[in-house]
């Protein structure tokens, strides 16, 4: 083996427009070795994936494979280099056969099966169309596909994720293999399990930067909780009250509820004037569960329940029916961007149809204005919402339900993207509504989050919960190890 | 079992194709090997228009300016014919189409405005290429180019203009189908993420396919003016048309699925139905509403037996 690093990725930075993504990012790699690649949500880690791999272009930094800097401009190139990523999505095409997308790839046909054999998928024959197979399938295909092309560097993004036991076992068999074998692997991840068995060294960014490089040994958990946390900006102070007694009926009762493809056993009580939060990290079920809450999806097991009547939703009408509202993460998704702030806060007035005749003017008025003065978006108000910063139309989005009122409301990751001062505004916002007697079930990707706007929370690992912490235990160290899972083991 | 599965649209068309030839058989018995000639050839630029919009519909993509190609390929082929050699003119014309579609792709890839509105700009600019070429209704085109489209072929009963859309959609569609750029074409309507992931050059995939589309519209073009001897600039009915025949031939307006042979033989179902409408002696103005009914009813059964066949 030589000295020369097989990958080395320097000062890597890449900004979207004002917003920079990443900072100082750096990862470096020699024959034969595993490198975990961890970080918190928003650190910048599918951005550094982008990059490594093609897919994006950073502003700034370089990439050396074998010491010759990487012509990494696409996909392509990226492979050419020795450089063959297996992203968390399949990249398969889906009206293809399996044939014809390793033809589309130059991906050699008898290695191929070699791999799968190796990999524990039977029965596979390779007229059979993509987007007939199962997921956990299409996982194993892409990493054998990536096998074939024998690359000098292997990156797998989330590999595991979605995967069955059995399979996830061959995977880092045959992974840690090929690495002894002198390939060089670069292991995405959440899951500390996996990295200590399979992996070297972590590198783990944060804010967009390399923060450490850390050889796994024991104890390694702790060390890389505390650098992915880091010292955070002061988002305020909310005083946890005493514990929330929740006597009565839960106004919406979740019992061991499942769905395709991550959520697996699923059970909690969300009672009125409460905010319970939901801690998780990318795609541990998190989004399938509001899917099934808010009537986009069916669960495959389990019951719900409405102020102790069981439920089911074939349609998110059902859902709304039973005073149910969902809001999304995605902004987009629930304003009339081209309407006034006055209007889009009215919509849910308007929104029954039944209501012919006249609206209330004067009582809808007066909430509206009450809703206005309560989101502090001055003197605008008037203008079109997508002048709007992305924070101030997320006010609107959670604000119109302050004007409305409302019984049970789901928050999906209601800040993120937003700047640290709108962040603080809308915490008082999400309080004020559970004063008002609403139940909400809040999903957020910042941790720091939840003891300033929740009562409690829970933890979501792999699809079902593994824990369930008072806001006034929440702080960000004992949430990260249960969001990693740490506390199950301990 | 997997051929007859994949292929099952297609054969029920051809099925669908023979029981309206026996209809018209039946309504009326005179109907034979002249009256087949006739509907082929008269479904000739049709069917080059179904196949080069597939071409696009595939990719993930539309063209709806491709009646307007097949006007500038007409009157310069009418043009050109009267002035040069048949042989070479021909070539020209084939050229300036794949031309005509590349600069299509080419804007669409380049801009990134969508297709639909690029497409319809081009409608208009070609229209009025077409228009400055030849103001009017014009030109020559050689003889032997209609002799080539008219009559029959070896067989009595094998029509000339059925072989040559045989011919030339086999010819261009058939080498391509299992390469690489076939598979990117079906990958990046499919999905386009995951082609680009694949290492394939979705742009390059695009503009090939708007190119070949014009090619198609070039062969269109060549069959107006074959059809008629001279070059007429104002375009035909051939965008809705073609439209009409993609979805019924099995190609999904999303991309990624369907080929070729199932829009073609849409074509001359859809021929068809107007023949054995006129034959009954329906109103002309019922006949659209019944190809329409026809249309939706067909693909609605389609989606249908597809939805069943998921869910086993």
């Amino acid at each position: 083996m030589s000295d020369t690093p097989l990958l080395d990725a320097t000062g890597v930075a890449k900004s979207f427009g004002a917003v920079k993504a990443l900072t100082d990012a750096k990862l470096s790699l020699s024959e034969g070795q595993v490198v975990a690649l961890m970080g918190a949500n928003g650190a910048g880690k599918s951005t550094f994936v982008k990059i490594l791999t093609g897919a994006l272009k950073p502003t700034a930094g370089r990439v050396l494979i074998r010491g010759q800097e990487a012509r990494v401009g696409s996909p392509a190139e990226a492979r050419r280099s020795g450089l063959v990523p297996v992203y968390q999505e399949p990249s398969l095409i889906p009206d293809l056969s399996v044939a014809d997308n390793l033809k589309l790839g130059d991906t050699p046909v008898a290695p191929f099966r070699a791999w799968l054999d190796e990999l524990g998928i039977e029965n596979l024959r390779l007229t059979d169309m993509i987007a007939d197979l199962p997921l956990a399938t299409l996982r194993i295909l892409d990493l054998a596909r990536a096998l074939a092309a024998e690359p000098d560097v292997l990156l797998l993004d989330e590999m595991t994720a979605a995967l069955p036991t059995n399979l996830v076992e061959n995977v880092l068999k045959t992974v840690r293999a090929r690495a002894d074998a002198g390939m060089g692997v670069i292991y995405v991840s959440h899951r500390f399990t996996e990295i200590s068995t399979l992996c070297d060294s972590a590198t783990i960014l944060r804010d967009g930067r390399t923060v450490g490089e850390l050889p796994i040994e024991p104890g390694v958990e702790d060390r890389a909780v505390e650098l992915m946390l880091g010292a955070k900006i002061d988002l305020g102070k909310r005083k946890a009250g005493a514990a929330r007694l929740n006597t009565g009926t839960p106004r919406l009762s979740v019992q061991s509820v499942a769905a395709a493809p991550k959520l697996t056993d699923v059970s909690f009580d969300l009672y009125p004037g409460e905010v319970l939060g939901v801690v998780a990290l990318e795609g541990q079920g998190q989004d399938e569960l509001f899917d099934v809450l808010a009537g986009f999806a069916a669960p495959t097991a389990g019951t719900l329940a409405v102020d102790d009547r069981p439920v089911g939703f074939n349609h998110p009408a059902d859902a709304i029916a039973e005073g149910i509202t969902y809001v999304p993460g995605n902004r987009a998704d629930a304003l009339l961007s081209q309407r006034s702030v006055r209007e889009n806060i009215a919509l849910p007035f308007a929104a029954r149809i039944a209501n012919w005749g006249p609206l209330k003017r004067r009582y809808e008025k007066e909430r509206v204005d009450y809703a206005i003065e309560k989101l502090q978006i001055d003197t605008r108000a008037q203008g079109e919402v997508q002048r709007l910063s992305g924070g101030n139309q997320q006010k609107v989005t959670i604000g119109r339900w302050i004007a409305k009122g409302v019984e049970t409301l789901l928050l999906f990751d209601p800040t993120r993207g937003i700047d640290v001062r709108t962040k603080r505004q809308i915490y008082p916002l999400v309080r004020e509504l559970a004063g008002q007697g609403a139940a909400i079930l809040m999903y957020t990707s910042e941790l720091e989050e939840i003891p300033l706007a929740c009562d409690r929370c829970i933890v979501i690992f792999n699809g079902r919960v593994v824990d369930m912490i008072d806001a006034a235990d929440a702080d960000e160290q004992t949430l990260m190890r249960a969001a990693y899972g740490l506390t199950e083991a301990a | 079992m997997t051929l007859i599965r994949n292929n099952a649209w297609v054969i029920s068309l051809a099925l669908l194709l023979a029981v309206l030839l026996a209809i018209t058989k039946a309504i009326q018995p005179g109907f034979g090997a002249p009256g087949l000639e006739s509907l082929a050839r008269a479904a000739l630029p049709f069917a080059f228009a179904t196949a080069g919009m597939a071409i696009v519909v595939i990719v993930g993509g539309i063209d709806l300016s491709v009646a307007s190609m097949m006007a500038v390929c007409a009157v310069t082929a009418a043009v050109l014919m009267e002035r040069m050699a048949g042989i070479p003119a021909l070539l020209i014309v084939l050229v300036v189409g794949a031309a005509m579609g590349a600069i299509n792709g080419a804007l669409i890839v380049l801009t990134k405005v969508p297709d639909i509105v690029v497409t319809l700009a081009m409608l208009f600019v070609w229209e009025g290429v077409a228009l400055l070429i030849l103001s009017t209704p014009g030109g020559a085109t050689a003889d032997w180019l209609e002799a080539a489209i008219r009559g029959f072929f070896l067989f009595s009963w094998l029509p000339k203009a059925l072989l040559i859309i045989a011919i030339v959609t086999a010819l261009i569609w058939a080498p391509l189908r299992g390469t690489k750029l076939g598979l990117s074409i079906y990958a990046v309507g499919s999905d386009e993420r995951a082609a680009f992931r694949s290492g394939v050059s979705v742009g390059r995939t695009r503009v090939i396919a708007y190119a070949l589309c014009g090619l198609f519209c070039a062969f269109g073009g060549l069959s107006l003016a074959a059809l008629t001897g001279i070059g007429e600039p104002v375009p035909g009915p051939y965008l809705l048309a073609a439209v009409a025949a993609v979805v019924l031939g099995g190609v999904v307006l999303g991309g990624g699925k369907g080929g070729l042979l199932g829009p073609v033989i849409a074509v001359f179902i859809l021929r068809i139905i107007r023949t054995i409408l006129t034959l009954m002696a329906v109103d002309p103005n019922v006949t659209t509403i019944v190809e329409g009914v026809i249309m939706v009813g067909v693909v609605m059964l389609g989606t249908a037996l597809t939805m069943k066949g998921a869910q086993r």
